[in-house]
């Protein structure tokens, strides 16, 4: 894949997705200035075993920003995570993504808005081939079946994996999964994309692309990552996690160069 | 044969079984027929006339459980063997109905591997839909496909951490024993299901986080053409005819 030829197709894909969540209204309206787009308040969740994987996590997100979170293994940052689009609901807090509260009633609405990319895409192309599983989503929001395969292929381009339609998921590299997996919640065309682990087992070049993919696209993003180079590159703003709740949020260049901070919280400068 | 409609192809090939497993006992001649127009559609998809047949002999091991027929299916004695204190006596009729298994079950896998050496799997799993077999057992069958690679990929990678903390210190005798085997081989299998339940959660968030609510969605596709109804038509006939003539008007021997 060349450096340019996702950029031409991401910002294809933005100006076009814009127009198409105005046009059908279910874009939300424009903020007003200093609204987040994502908000965390008091969030807690305890798993049913009982262990308290969140303490009360407060975090603003405003649109268009790239966080970065961090922390160790056990932190709660896949709990966090899975709050956002409502696969989880919190046992005390609330989670607002575009001004909606995520619950029962608007949970439909929000998948729509929240693209949430799994670590392992074995656990989210599920289908017997990439056309299905890219169709899955726009499907089963009701998107009429002459648009689908327009808006496929424009998230398998922005991904670089155009003409792939009829291959199937477990032929393919893991990069290339990968990046399947993310046109996967593309087609959905979500204002926020939440990623778990995206570099994870992914060779250097694979890698190289997936960082380049990452920083040409226009969405809101929120990544739990322990590759901090990653973090270093793409996401200008840091949240630290330890224990289900935030101990530090700032800029991803103040925070990475605070060794003490890294080492209280067993994480590696990059 | 691979660009046909994998629905007439599954009607076709289903159809074919059916047929064969109630031809009468004996009736080779009519067998003999299928097996013919077998090596014709074998010919027509570019395998080759004897890939099925050769491909077939896969299921052989199955018919040992038919092989005791050959002696307790009495009529037309034909001489006895004798095994110690047991008396076995081969029966002519015996022989015909293990004839008439071997040969049918033979065919009937030809006509299942014509089906899958010309047809995609995914095409199948759309077509077993739109015959309208139940969503619960489609969703299960192209699940089974999609996830047979991951699962036989991390049996590979167990098998491979058990082989190489699998050594034999000089002078020792090394292997354990069969119950410690055993509990090894209990162990991995018992592993290899947590894993595979935890990923069935992992997939399962995966698809609410798309948007899925309990009902499967899907192309609908293309409705059959003029054509292909026609041929399905054709090939209920030809079916019900070949039926008829085993039945009534070929010889059986």
């Amino acid at each position: 894949m060349s450096e340019d030829v996702p950029h031409a197709h991401v910002h294809a894909h933005d100006a076009q997705s814009q127009a198409h969540a105005h046009e059908h209204g279910t874009g939300s309206p424009p903020e007003p200035d200093g609204q987040p787009w994502i908000e965390l308040e008091h969030l807690h969740y305890r798993y049913p075993d009982g262990t308290d994987a969140l303490r009360g996590v407060d975090l603003a997100v405003a649109r268009g920003e790239k966080v970065a979170l961090i922390g160790p293994n056990g932190a709660g940052k896949s709990t966090l995570m899975l709050h956002l689009n409502g696969i989880l609901e919190p046992t005390h807090g609330r989670v607002r993504v575009g001004g909606v509260t995520v619950n029962r009633g608007s949970v439909g609405r929000i998948r729509a808005q929240v693209g949430l990319v799994f670590q392992d895409p074995d656990d989210q192309l599920f289908s017997p081939t990439v056309l299905e599983d890219v169709a899955f989503g726009p499907l089963h929001m009701g998107v009429p079946e002459e648009q689908i395969h327009a808006l496929v292929e424009r998230a398998l381009g922005a991904v670089g994996m155009s003409g792939s339609e009829r291959r199937r998921p477990h032929h393919l590299s893991l990069g290339q999964r990968k990046r399947v997996a993310m046109a996967s919640v593309l087609s959905m065309d979500p204002s926020v994309l939440v990623f778990d682990e995206p570099s994870a087992g992914l060779d250097p070049r694979g890698r190289r692309e997936l960082i380049d993919l990452m920083r040409t696209m226009p969405q809101t993003m929120l990544v739990a990552t322990h590759d901090m180079r990653l973090v270093a590159e793409v996401m200008p703003r840091s949240v630290v996690m330890d224990d289900g709740v935030v101990v530090a949020d700032g800029p991803t260049e103040r925070i990475l160069a605070d060794a003490a901070l890294l080492e209280a919280h067993g994480l590696e400068r990059p | 044969m691979h660009a046909a409609d994998a629905r007439l192809k599954f009607v076709l090939v289903i159809g074919s079984i059916v047929a064969i497993a109630l031809v009468p006992p004996g009736a080779f001649p009519a067998l003999g027929v299928a097996f013919a127009a077998l090596m014709v559609a074998s010919a027509s998809a570019h395998l080759g006339p004897f890939r099925l047949a050769r491909g077939a002999f896969i299921a052989l091991p199955f018919l040992l459980a038919a092989v005791p027929l050959i002696f307790l299916r009495e009529g037309d004695p034909l001489g006895t063997l004798r095994l110690g204190p047991v008396d076995l006596t081969v029966h002519g009729e015996g022989l015909r109905a293990f004839g008439t298994i071997a040969a049918k079950s033979w065919l009937s896998v030809q006509a299942a591997l014509l089906l899958t050496y010309t047809t995609p799997f995914h095409e199948l799993v759309d077509a077993l839909r739109k015959l309208r077999v139940p969503e619960v057992m489609v969703a299960i069958i192209g699940f089974m496909y999609r996830y047979l690679a991951v699962l036989s990929e991390e049996v590979g990678r167990l098998m491979r951490a058990r082989a190489s903390r699998s050594a034999a210190a000089p002078g020792r005798r090394a292997g354990g024993s069969l119950a410690w085997r055993a509990r090894v081989t209990g162990g991995m299998v018992g592993t290899l299901f947590l894993h595979s339940y935890e990923r069935s959660e992992r997939i399962h968030s995966a698809m609410l986080a798309r948007g899925f609510t309990g009902t499967f969605r899907h192309f609908h596709g293309r409705p059959l053409t003029g054509g292909e109804w026609l041929a399905g038509a054709l090939i209920v006939v030809a079916l019900v005819t070949f039926e008829l003539a085993a039945q009534r008007w070929l010889p059986r021997l």
